[in-house]
């Protein structure tokens, strides 16, 4: 059995902010069932800021920890300090992760650039350290 | 591991005794001495290892019992895992001048499949043949795989993680025919189901004690008289010269007294495994929709039930069933270390997002009426749970509506 810490099994048993936000500004997807997890994080936004954030994840309990800290961790940033929640930030927050786990902290991360991504495309915005890591490697940093 | 902060569950109940069973009262009995006042070698020529060396002489015939073998065609190892490597490398180094193409099917054990990937790298020839929608290896497609230079072919008896028993009798009819070896891993089977080696039509036979209530440790490969085995390691005299090392003395008289005890009880435990594990399936697949039997529905091992679970990851649910109490396994690939989906699994034709969602209970002389109920109550809500978060469920309940 995994060992995972108290805070992963907090999370994974009372996970937060899990559903689908009907009216979304933006939505992220990623990972596919190849490689075992898929999450989709859905956001809204109001003043430049992360209103809500709510998601959906197929996954082991280290994937669905990490995305219900992630939007802990998202809820109530400004769009700029969003996309600096990095997964190490969540494996971090989550007291560690098992080392074969890392990928799900990536898969988070993912996620929530993903729906930014998505909200700026959509308004045609530039925000801050969104395009600085080159977004096109993404889908392949998802082992 | 860390509980979290659920509640202190209503039962416990282990349901993986595919993993492992734990050692009858009777076999810890038999073994301990053993370990203290019979610790003799059973190698000198001194009466302290007289004992011991006619302890283990007398699980040989034990284990040999259970098989339908004879005793001098019993070789001891130390795990499942050893015997079926002693038999794929043993039998094809054996087999070196005549060929060096190997049959296995491609859902073996690892301990076969890396095994003959092992061969391969060092120039044998390899052909995995494919299994049906049940697991089942189709004995006139292996047939047409064998070669002139086929040397030996190696299929499980009966599959742990799907719970399927191969017509090994019709298997091997059409390799011996060509003249060709042929070894069963016969681990999760051997102690559960009848096992007779003539029957099977086998050359070599692979058991593992803690498959039967026996000890972990404890194992053996039968080989039939006058084969060819080349050892995996050398040393001394012991076990022939096929496996040398000091006998593990306790753990072989465990093997033994398991192996008489699987002889004596297999009729009645069958009958209360599959009745348990009938009740299980029934069960399940009525209260959880959306839910498939992996393996095959009636040949299959009578403590053995296995699904996937559709929309959510096996890992996930083996931790919430553990919250309840709850011991299970799962071939997804978040429970594997190489994190890959079960290759069983796969190559039984099922897709990647289905195979996630493996879960399999397999069932002892512990459990009973109450120890199923319990799961099949237990089980909707820790489904709903996962469903309710899985962006799968909720395309699938979408689309369902148009």
């Amino acid at each position: 059995m995994p060992m995972y810490s108290e805070k992963v099994m907090d999370h994974f048993m009372n996970p937060r902010n899990v559903g689908e936000i009907k009216d979304a500004d933006g939505i992220g997807e990623v990972g596919n069932p190849v490689c075992g997890d898929m999450m989709t994080f859905y956001i809204k936004v109001k003043d430049n800021r992360l209103e809500d954030v709510k998601f959906q994840t197929f996954g082991c309990g280290a994937a669905v920890a990490v995305s219900s800290i992630t939007s802990e961790m998202a809820k109530g940033k400004t769009l700029e300090e969003a996309v600096k929640i990095t997964p190490s930030l969540v494996a971090q927050e989550l007291e560690g992760l098992p080392k074969n786990k890392y990928h799900c902290s990536n898969l988070g991360a993912q996620a929530l650039r993903k729906a930014i991504r998505d909200y700026a495309q959509k308004k045609g915005i530039k925000i801050e350290g969104l395009e600085e890591k080159g977004e096109e490697h993404e889908e392949g940093e998802e082992d | 591991m860390t509980t979290g902060n659920e509640k202190k569950p209503e039962r416990r109940v282990y349901l993986d005794y595919v993993a492992t069973t734990p050692v009858l009262p009777e076999v810890l009995e038999a073994m301990l001495p053993y370990f203290s006042d019979v610790y003799g070698n059973p190698q000198s020529f001194h009466s302290w290892g007289d004992e011991p060396g006619e302890a283990i002489e007398k699980a040989r015939e034990q284990v040999a019992s259970l098989l339908g073998g004879s005793p001098d065609e019993i070789v001891f190892t130390s795990t499942g895992s050893e015997a079926n490597n002693l038999a794929v490398k043993g039998l094809a180094q054996g087999q070196i001048g005549k060929g060096k193409h190997i049959i296995v099917s491609a859902i073996e054990h690892f301990s076969v499949l890396n095994a003959v990937r092992t061969l391969e790298k060092a120039g044998f020839d390899l052909t995995l043949v494919p299994v049906d929608k049940y697991g089942l290896v189709d004995p006139d497609e292996l047939a047409r795989n064998i070669r002139k230079d086929t040397i030996l072919v190696s299929v499980m008896h009966a599959n742990g993680e799907v719970g399927t028993i191969q017509t090994i009798a019709e298997i091997s009819k059409r390799v011996k025919e060509a003249g060709v070896l042929f070894h069963t891993d016969a681990v999760a089977s051997t102690g559960n189901v009848p096992v007779n080696v003539n029957e099977l039509g086998v050359d070599a036979l692979s058991l593992a004690a803690n498959q039967f209530y026996g000890p972990k440790g404890a194992a053996a490969l039968w080989v039939r008289k006058r084969t060819r085995l080349i050892p995996l390691m050398d040393g001394g005299v012991q076990e022939g010269g096929r496996r040398p090392g000091t006998e593990n003395v306790p753990a072989i008289v465990g093997l033994g007294k398991a192996a008489e005890l699987a002889i004596r009880d297999m009729p009645a435990r069958m009958r209360k495994f599959s009745q348990l594990r009938d009740r299980l399936i029934n069960g399940l697949l009525a209260a959880v929709d959306h839910t498939i039997l992996t393996g095959h529905p009636t040949q299959r091992l009578p403590h053995h039930a296995s699904f996937c679970v559709e929309f959510i990851e096996g890992e996930a649910m083996l931790l919430l069933l553990n919250s309840q109490g709850i011991a299970a396994s799962s071939g997804s690939a978040c429970t594997s270390r190489a994190l890959k989906a079960s290759h069983v699994l796969i190559a039984m034709g099922l897709p990647h997002e289905i195979a996630q969602g493996s879960l399999l209970f397999s069932l002892g002389l512990d459990n009973n009426e109450r120890d199923i109920d319990y799961v099949v109550e237990k089980m909707p809500p820790i489904v709903d749970r996962l469903r309710q978060m899985s962006p799968l469920y909720a395309k699938f309940i979408k689309e369902k509506r148009g």
